[in-house]
């Protein structure tokens, strides 16, 4: 069982809004990927992100570009998982790839506020909030063995004998 | 038993399975993958995955087209550590600056079949279902393990059907109806789907208008966008392709989790307003609105056709706002000059610039300033996505926005051509 602190947000949330197109050949650096997360939806987020910190969203969340800072900056703030009514298809896989734990449950943004509380635990699949109880879906065992081995990355480096 | 969809033969014969259903999980087999710009982070995730050679280099394409010719110190060390790397791999395909865009040098070199399946850093790599290929869009780590591995988990996505009918009356064309469908069901109507057209408008649709219709479907939340290929698909590839090909069709009885039909006869040009491409109006309702800068090109809309199109609004007019005209190629570009359009577009005061993504995503060659609005042929509007959040962005197709800068607000083409098509 873990506590986040939650940044709520509404539907349609998208890529050119999470992390700007403009930067997207220039910035390399975590620091500097992070230091732009949200900016243009939220400018107060990447001041005051901690780690820990969870997005709690509506439908459709990072539709739009593949560009995959858009989950690069904020695991590189520190954001373990991101809860949404539903995700949009590369955004989902590039959340499975980069080890950041995507959770679909459609009614979290609308009980929320920008700063309440959350309870998650990942091992009996359920979060808690004010009260109520929610169950977080199962992945697939393919695509849970990717998280499990803390993304992409990581899982290949035991294929080609990096670790 | 029902009959299988497009996505489900597409990806079976992809993963060399003998058939595969909606839901399955599969390991694809590509039979071409490719990225851009993106290239050296791909290969700094690769290196970093410990891979040391790309498993299969002849199936690999990278063309530099979001940041060309590059604009900074910074993007030119990005493109020289891909140019490295290219030559250090023997990647079998590389398109230059000034080639073109992705989606569309691919299809010119026809590096991709009828029934193959194409997956690419670049989230319109839907595009590639205008020939009826599988096309679908991946993230940069995705893609390094597609160049460590040859193969990527897909997960075979639900169908739905989208029959279009009638004929399009002139002046009203292939980004219309994409804007209506993206206004019909909004922009997480496909989402994770494989998006199927069907009807008999398809076959009344050139090849460059066809391209329009899948490549939009990113904007629908499509896995995949597929149009059923014909003699004139097959004909402009047989005089290009290098191997030979079996197209696919769904089965007659296939299962589809959403069936749509839309009357195309009666439809009106159509306008997605600030900041959503699903925030869609009849362009009768956005007559009038001030612009100060217009954009024609994008793998969306930089065809030939496109470049026409504007030309015929173009003609004997001066633009009353900035336009701005980037082919999607330099053999659209090559055409367009030699049938006469670009030197058109420069007389009525178009700045061309060299073909690739231009401003579409806010890097260079047409940013606004703050509180300038921009009317654009490309496929997406979200907020601050030309490179300032205080810009709004108009959508529509190359007459619209062609006859908006000869306008300096948004206009109406059907009012200023003589409609030949």
């Amino acid at each position: 069982m873990t506590i986040h602190r939650c940044w709520v947000y509404g539907d349609h949330i998208n890529t050119d809004v999470i992390f700007p197109g403009k930067y997207t050949y220039t910035l390399k650096t975590p620091e500097e990927i992070a230091a732009h997360a949200l900016e243009d939806l939220d400018p107060t987020f990447a001041a005051q992100v901690q780690p820990g910190d969870v997005i709690v969203a509506g439908k459709n969340w990072g539709c739009g570009s593949s560009r995959e800072q858009a989950v690069t900056a904020l695991r590189y703030a520190g954001v373990p998982m991101i809860i949404a009514a539903s995700f949009s298809r590369i955004y989902f896989r590039n959340c499975i790839n980069q080890g950041v734990l995507p959770i679909v449950c459609p009614e979290l943004n609308v009980l929320l506020q920008t700063g309440d509380m959350l309870e998650i635990d990942t091992d009996s699949g359920q979060i808690a909030v004010h009260g109520q109880r929610f169950s977080i879906p199962k992945l697939s065992p393919s695509v849970q063995a990717i998280l499990d081995a803390g993304g992409l990355v990581p899982m290949l480096q035991k294929r080609f004998g990096k670790v | 038993m029902s009959g299988y969809t497009f996505a489900e033969k597409a990806l079976a014969r992809a993963a060399g399975v003998s058939s595969a259903r909606a839901g399955d999980i599969l390991d694809v087999r590509p039979d071409l993958m490719f990225s851009h710009d993106n290239s050296a982070a791909i290969r700094r995730i690769f290196l970093e995955m410990g891979a040391k050679k790309i498993a299969r280099p002849d199936r690999i394409a990278i063309t530099f087209d979001h940041a060309v010719p590059a604009p900074t110190t910074k993007h030119a060390q990005n493109h020289a550590e891909i140019r490295e790397w290219v030559k250090e791999q023997g990647i079998a395909h590389l398109f230059e600056v000034g080639r073109g865009i992705c989606h569309q040098v691919i299809s010119e070199e026809v590096l991709i079949l009828p029934g193959e399946t194409i997956l690419g850093a670049d989230s319109h790599s839907t595009h590639f279902g205008w020939l009826g290929a599988f096309g679908a869009g991946v993230g940069r780590t995705e893609m390094a393990a597609l160049w460590a591995t040859g193969e990527l988990w897909m997960r075979v996505p639900d169908s739905m059907r989208i029959a279009l009918t009638g004929t399009l009356t002139p002046g009203v064309t292939a980004k219309d109806v994409s804007l209506r469908i993206l206004g019909n069901y909004g922009v997480e109507g496909g989402i994770y789907a494989s998006v199927e057209f069907a009807g008999d408008t398809i076959s009344t649709l050139s090849l460059d208008q066809r391209a329009v219709l899948p490549n939009m479907m990113a904007e629908f939340g499509a896995k995949n966008a597929y149009l059923p290929p014909d003699k004139a698909v097959f004909d402009y590839l047989d005089a290009r392709r290098t191997r030979d090909y079996t197209p696919l069709y769904p089965d007659p009885d296939a299962v589809y989790a959403h069936d749509y039909t839309i009357d195309v006869s009666q439809l009106e040009p159509q306008i997605a307003l600030p900041n959503q491409p699903d925030n869609v109006v009849n362009l009768s309702e956005a007559l009038g609105e001030p612009i100060q800068q217009a954009f024609i090109g994008t793998c969306t809309n930089g065809r030939l056709e496109d470049i026409q199109a504007a030309a015929e609004v173009l003609r004997g007019h001066k633009v009353r706002c900035r336009l701005v005209v980037i082919p999607a190629s330099s053999e659209v570009y090559l055409a367009a000059t030699r049938a006469g359009y670009i030197e058109t577009l420069i007389e009525a005061g178009a700045a061309i610039a060299t073909p690739g993504c231009g401003p579409c995503m806010g890097n260079h060659l047409g940013v606004p300033a703050p509180n300038e609005a921009t009317i654009s042929s490309a496929n997406r509007n979200f907020k601050g996505r030309m490179g300032t959040p205080d810009a709004p962005v108009y959508l529509a197709s190359p007459y619209v926005v062609a006859a908006s800068a000869v306008a300096g607000k948004i206009a109406d083409p059907r009012e200023v051509l003589p409609l030949s098509r």
